[in-house]
């Protein structure tokens, strides 16, 4: 179980002090996918960084099975089984996807690993040799970053909105593989997403809004909520109900 | 003969752990003290100067010639290489500089190798530098490379030099003849106070010449690294370089490019870079549990693979 105590994260921007995220508590439990969603910018991608040990808590606490690791580095925490998948994963000129996945699992690939590339909709045998340089499209980054994460054990699992790029055929096969890892390594996953197939995976829905966390709920609240809503329209949060029609709209 | 510090480093120079298979040319300390041809390969001492003349038969395939050079002491060294490459054959040559100073004088190895890569011809030329030893005398190389690649022929040329060298100076000149191609690749790592420099002239003569030039390197520390990589185009043809560096710690790297064409046909491009290690790139391995220096390095490695 990962648990944020009043956690507040301070980052410093232009020589300004910028606090990004404000008295963050969640407790996550074993073998529970939660998605987290909510406006761009509103810290969700902080709040997965601050958990891999990315930033450090200027407030508050963050307990792995109940050991404070507020203090423990980015390297200490991926050992205790905390993996963070990137939304904008780096590429690597002269590393193969064999060996970073060998650096994943911190063994040499066998015959269960080989799956990994399978189930994120990749073959093995186009893949495993090949270097992650400019040659890889944004898609094909992703999964691979995706991958990186499948090869461990992990504890928590955090993905960045994994579903970026991803085509149709393999976001069915992501979704079964989500599925999946949380029930082999009793694994607590957490998704950045505002996919609505991803959100149908969540136990709960985790809702993050201007550094703070505004709404806990279920699956199917969030679902009813969400039917009711125009989700194409990007400037619903500028139209004040009963006020005239003056947001601009993209469409 | 070979005692335990010379096998280190020719294991370091050429992969080799004893004597190699195939025609070879042992150097030690400025005198040949060992050689072996081959019925295609023969190895002459040339009479004017030191140095070997290498002659390859026309149409042989797939041997391997390896002539390393050791020198354990300090010295003074310089040879003169001359290949000749008969048409169609298709060989790997082996060379390369290793040196052990344990003294306080200066180890100083300059080789001047010249080929002819006859019509037709395939070679694989390797040369690999390093340096070892406790002493306070430099370590210095200081190779000439001149190679001429008649039509149809094909030169690639793989050049590393991984830490342990104090100054390089690697002087590389190809001219390529029609359809004749050339591909290097060229691996350098400099740390501590090490300068290095590399200038690859390659002229483009003739219809269909190609050369893709690909150079990696990594300064750390207080090194210097000067890059001058230069195509010239004459006639329809293509070249393209990319170089690449890493830069550390109080590192200077200078990446000089030039082309030139000389036909409205010719097709020349360099790409150049030169930059730190991405932070995102040691922040995604020590998600996956390496420590930064770790991270560093695996990081390091791929790119000087």
């Amino acid at each position: 179980m990962l648990e944020l105590k009043d956690v507040s994260v301070v980052v410093t921007e232009d020589n300004k002090k910028l606090q990004i995220l404000k008295d963050i508590n969640l407790q996550l439990d074993k073998k529970k996918i939660y998605v987290m969603t909510g406006p761009n910018g509103g810290g969700k991608s902080s709040i997965a960084k601050t958990i891999m040990g990315i930033y450090q808590p200027a407030a508050g606490k963050i307990l792995l099975d109940g050991e404070d690791i507020t203090h423990k580095s980015i390297t200490e925490r991926a050992q205790l089984g905390i993996g963070y998948a990137f939304q904008q994963p780096p590429r690597f000129k002269g590393i193969r996807v064999r060996e970073l996945l060998e650096i994943a699992s911190g063994q040499e690939l066998d015959a269960e690993n080989c799956d990994i590339l399978y189930d994120v909709g990749l073959c093995t045998k186009d893949y495993l040799d090949r270097e992650i340089n400019a040659s890889f499209s944004g898609g094909e980054l992703k999964r691979i970053e995706i991958a990186t994460l499948l090869a461990r054990k992990l504890k928590v699992a955090v993905f960045d909105e994994p579903e970026a790029g991803i085509d149709l055929w393999s976001f069915q096969q992501l979704t079964e593989t989500f599925q999946q890892i949380h029930e082999k390594y009793e694994t607590t996953l957490l998704i950045i997403s505002h996919q609505e197939r991803i959100l149908r995976l969540a136990h709960e829905v985790i809702v993050i809004d201007q550094g703070r966390v505004s709404e806990i709920t279920s699956r199917d609240k969030f679902l009813a909520d969400l039917e009711k809503m125009d989700l194409d329209c990007r400037c619903r949060d500028d139209c004040i109900k009963g006020e005239p029609v003056n947001a601009e709209c993209d469409r | 003969m070979l005692n335990a510090i010379d096998k280190k480093l020719l294991q370091e120079i050429a992969d080799l752990h004893s004597i190699p298979p195939g025609a070879y040319n042992l150097r030690k300390n400025g005198q040949a003290v060992d050689r072996k041809n081959t019925a295609n390969i023969e190895i002459v001492s040339k009479t004017d100067k030191p140095g070997i003349d290498i002659f390859i038969k026309p149409g042989t395939k797939k041997e391997s010639v390896h002539i390393p050079v050791i020198l354990s002491q300090g010295m003074e060294d310089l040879v003169y290489n001359t290949f000749e490459i008969g048409e169609n054959a298709d060989v790997l040559i082996v060379a390369g500089c290793g040196i052990h100073n344990a003294g306080s004088e200066k180890a100083q190895h300059d080789g001047v190798h010249e080929f002819f890569v006859r019509k037709g011809a395939k070679v694989k030329y390797v040369e690999k530098h390093y340096g070892q030893g406790e002493g306070t005398g430099g370590r210095i190389l200081n190779p000439k490379t001149i190679i001429e690649v008649e039509e149809d022929g094909v030169v690639e040329l793989e050049m590393v030099q991984i830490r342990g060298v104090d100054r390089t100076k690697r002087d590389t000149i190809v001219r390529l003849h029609k359809n004749a191609h050339l591909i290097v690749t060229e691996r350098l790592l400099t740390d501590l106070e090490q300068s290095a420099e590399s200038i690859i002239t390659v002229e483009l003569l003739g219809e269909g010449a190609a050369a893709q030039i690909v150079s990696r390197s990594v300064a750390k520390d207080n090194s210097k690294q000067v890059f001058h990589l230069n195509l010239l185009g004459y006639a329809k043809c293509r070249g393209h370089i990319q170089c690449d560096s890493i830069i550390m710690d109080n590192a200077k790297v200078s990446s000089i490019p030039e082309i030139s064409a000389f036909h409205s046909d010719a097709e020349l491009i360099h790409e150049a870079a030169i930059g730190r290690i991405a932070s995102e790139q040691l922040l995604k391995l020590m998600t996956l549990g390496l420590t930064e220096e770790e991270a560093e390095e695996a990081i390091l490695q791929g790119f000087l693979r």
